[in-house]
């Protein structure tokens, strides 16, 4: 590629990134599914803006590389080890089970048994990429659900090494073309060892797996010492990026999956003192190559293969991930997740992943796969991947109204009349819970409405009346006794349906005393706005508890750490009052972030001109002593 | 401040931590609040955490004529936050010493009932010391801070008073009250 022609390239993947991810976002449709539409528009079935995927393909996928390495880091070994029954469990079971089922649906259409299962054991692959990113816009990575998703990636990420062995036995063709295609496969197959004996091969990948743990315990840390005190901050990030391609380049000499290596890697160092360094150098490479990576899956999906059989495609793409979200909702189901927390699972996993792409090519050097079937099984590999982010808004969309409808037939709704209550506490999670117990301690009849179900349960079995449902439903809050009941606290854990619910009960039962947990100060200053009665930001006095601890390890004697806190409180609660007039001119900037800065900046103003050190001290008596020093000894006008 | 120090004359400041367990403060409270030309203080209502606004207080202070303190005796003084609210408001260079002339002029007047019967504050009865005596370091306070000191209005016996005859007391102190704010007034005009 000639350096005219890198920059240009650069210079149309840049700037559609830069354009379609942060409208994409904005639509609420996710980063991952702009980047993929960026790829299509500058693709060749488009714009025709850029031309060969395979080579920015295969630099991109090394996002994948560093994707997992980063998510290593978070990982430490003993979290890895309690994961164990997930992902040899949970992971084993789907690829095993999703195989099978694929590769059964696909000797019921009539191919060859050999064909069949290598289709299977391809698509029964997801994609990492997409699946930890959805999962992170969403805020699910962390949870259950990221969990569960996680588990089986990384399984999937081992079943590639033995399926590059296994793919070729399902060949017609003589066996000797492994290593070719192996080389072929390029990214994720390309073994320099694959020629050696068994046993060489296996000490191979032993000792580069032992080099990786050992190389990071007692290697790494010196050297980043070093570094650090050269204070080259350039250098330090090069050896971040440094070690993520060694051992990328390492694993792939052996004939692991790059991926995989750079995850042991992370793990290695999840217990680091230069964890958080590495994760802020190597972040922004992340984002961006995985960025790239979902631009050329977008470009490379094949729209003249697309076209010229769309109903095969969209059946095959179709019935992979209904196949896929069936298999992968049993299981989650059998290892004890809740429907909600299961479908997540079966929806994030659903599509096929980059692997297939690999594995596609590996297998049709290795003639188990025809060309054209190939073909047809990467578009829609690809399809499905672009599918994804619209299929995780489906299920919530889903998710939520079937939530919705269920109290409608739950037998517990009669028991909402047992006795009138006092209060009804919308959601009751880390924040109702304290509210509802502190007003049950002092005998207030309390009605709780929650959407986890296991939450309720434990409520239950504690005598707790607690009911399951989306308290933004009116007639739901009828039920549970809103029109008598003298106060609703909304204490719920999401910051859109708390403003809804607040603004419905304002208007359906004005007589309710409504108290609302705020998310942030904007958030205080709309609910108020919409008929919130009180309102109490959820952080607010943790944080100030938090300050006059640290008051106190700082040599402040208990009672003064106390008193410049309830100071502060005071001056905030003030300049909160303060900065509301304003709100209302700036309301057409609620959605510009720029203007939380601000807020913070007139508050920052605001603690500056009002609160100086001491200002809250009290029982001062300097005053006094200068006056004593001005009379020098005479009796002061009138002396106590 | 608010309205209230337009045409206010008296500051009424009460300071009970458990009001909703006192009959005879709750009644006193309700007859004297509403009074015209009365600003009403609850004291611990306004500062649960104790957290006393200085520069409010002083306001306060400064914007009325007569103060009012209305109190049960506790160890033969005011309950903590009514003691917090002296010690960090009337301070020197305010309410007394070098500059500390804001406060002069005006009239203190002590409201405060006692659990204890009337002949319990004598010198052969029990507490052995009479309520003049106790009161003595608000009396001191008032001469400091060149105050009037008003006769203390106080009510003994405070729990096991009938009702006829707490409600008897709370009707000569509203009136009390009322004849404060009208001396007051007169002496505006």
């Amino acid at each position: 590629m000639e350096g005219q022609g890198l920059l240009l390239q650069t210079l149309v993947y840049l700037g559609a990134g830069v354009i379609a991810a942060p409208i994409a976002k904005r639509l609420g449709l996710g980063s991952v599914l702009g980047y993929l539409i960026a790829g299509i528009i500058i693709g060749p079935f488009a714009l025709s803006l850029v031309g060969e995927q395979a080579d920015v393909m295969r630099f991109a996928e090394f996002g994948v590389v560093i994707l997992l390495f980063m998510i290593g880091l978070e990982v430490r070994p003993a979290l890895l080890w309690s994961m164990r029954k997930t992902i040899f469990g949970l992971g084993g079971a789907q690829v095993v089970l999703t195989a099978m089922a694929i590769g059964g649906a696909s000797l019921l259409l009539g191919l060859d048994w050999k064909i069949a299962l290598a289709v299977g054991l391809v698509l029964s692959m997801s994609s990492t990429a997409i699946v930890l990113q959805t999962l992170d816009e969403k805020g699910l990575r962390q949870g259950p659900v990221g969990r569960a998703a996680f588990g089986v990636l990384l399984l999937q990420d081992l079943a590639v090494i033995p399926l590059f062995a296994l793919l070729p036995l399902l060949a017609a063709a003589p066996v000797h073309l492994v290593a070719e295609a192996a080389d072929h496969a390029g990214g994720h197959g390309g073994s320099l060892i694959a020629g050696l004996p068994a046993w060489l091969q296996t000490l191979a990948v032993l000792s580069a797996v032992a080099a990786v743990v050992g190389g990071g315990r007692y290697v790494v840390q010196p050297v980043f010492r070093f570094i650090a005190q050269s204070r080259l901050r350039e250098i330090f990030t090069a050896t971040a990026l440094l070690i993520v391609v060694g051992v990328a380049a390492l694993m792939q000499t052996v004939g692991l999956s790059p991926a995989l290596g750079a995850f042991l890697a992370g793990v290695v160092l999840a217990e680091s003192e230069y964890r958080r360094e590495l994760e802020t150098d190597i972040e922004p490479f992340r984002g961006l190559l995985l960025g790239l990576f979902f631009i050329t899956v977008g470009a490379g999906i094949n729209f003249t293969v697309i076209l010229s059989q769309p109903l095969l495609l969209a059946a095959m793409v179709i019935g992979m991930m209904v196949l896929k979200f069936a298999v992968m909702f049993g299981l989650a189901l059998i290892g004890g997740a809740t429907t909600r927390a299961a479908a997540a699972v079966a929806t994030a996993l659903a599509q096929g992943g980059e692997f297939a792409f690999v594995l596609l090519t590996f297998t049709v050097g290795a003639g188990v796969i025809g060309a054209d079937l190939a073909a047809l099984l990467t578009a829609a590999v690809a399809v499905s991947m672009a599918l994804t982010p619209l299929a995780m808004m489906a299920y919530e969309k889903i998710a939520d109204l079937l939530e919705a409808s269920i109290p409608d037939v739950k037998p517990d709704d009669p028991d909402f009349d047992e006795a009138e209550p006092d209060i009804i506490i919308a959601g009751f999670g880390r924040f109702g819970q304290i509210t509802g117990r502190l007003l049950g301690a002092n005998g207030f009849k309390a009605t709780v409405l929650d959407s986890d179900i296991e939450q309720i349960d434990v409520l239950r079995r504690f005598g707790r009346r607690v009911h399951y449902g989306d308290a933004t439903r009116l007639d739901l809050l009828r039920a549970a006794g809103a029109e008598r009941a003298r106060m609703l606290v909304v204490a719920l854990d999401d910051k859109e349906k708390t403003s809804e619910l607040v603004e419905k009960a304002r208007e359906a039962f004005p007589n309710l005393i409504i108290l609302a947990r705020a998310f942030d100060r904007r958030h205080a200053y709309d609910l108020l706005a919409n008929g919130a009665d009180a309102i109490e930001r959820e952080t607010f006095e943790a944080a100030l508890a938090m300050g006059v601890t640290a008051l106190r390890r700082l040599g402040f004697r208990a009672h003064r750490a106390h008193r410049a806190a309830d100071y502060f409180r005071g001056h905030d609660l003030r300049a909160f009052e303060e900065l509301r007039p304003m709100w209302g001119q700036e309301e057409a900037y609620v959605l510009a972030s720029r203007d939380a800065a601000r807020t913070t900046e007139r508050l920052l103003a605001a603690d500056l001109a009002r609160m100086k050190p001491g200002d809250f001290d009290g029982w001062d008596a300097s005053g006094r002593e200068e006056e004593s020093l001005e009379s020098e000894g005479a009796a002061p006008r009138r002396p106590d | 401040m608010t309205a209230e120090s337009g045409d206010s004359r008296l500051l009424l400041v009460m300071a009970h931590p458990a009001l909703e367990k006192s009959r005879t403060n709750t009644l006193l409270w309700n007859q004297a609040r509403d009074l015209p030309g009365l600003t009403p203080l609850d004291l611990y209502e306004t500062y649960p955490r104790f957290a006393i606004n200085v520069t409010a207080e002083k306001s306060r202070l400064v914007a009325h004529d007569i103060i009012a303190l209305q109190f049960p005796l506790y160890w033969y003084a005011m309950p903590a936050l009514l003691k917090e609210w002296f010690d960090l408001v009337w301070l020197h260079g305010f309410a007394y010493g070098k500059g500390g002339n804001r406060l002069e002029g005006k009239r203190l007047m002590v409201s405060c009932t006692t659990g204890g019967p009337a002949q319990a504050y004598h010198a052969l009865g029990y507490n052995h010391f009479t309520m003049e005596e106790f009161l003595r370091p608000l009396e001191q306070t008032a001469d400091l801070c060149g105050m009037v000191w008003e006769t203390p209005f106080v009510i003994h016996g405070a729990r096991t008073k009938s009702d006829e005859a707490i409600a008897q007391e709370a009707g000569r102190y509203r009136a009390r009250l009322e004849g404060l704010i009208r001396s007051s007034q007169q002496a505006a005009n």
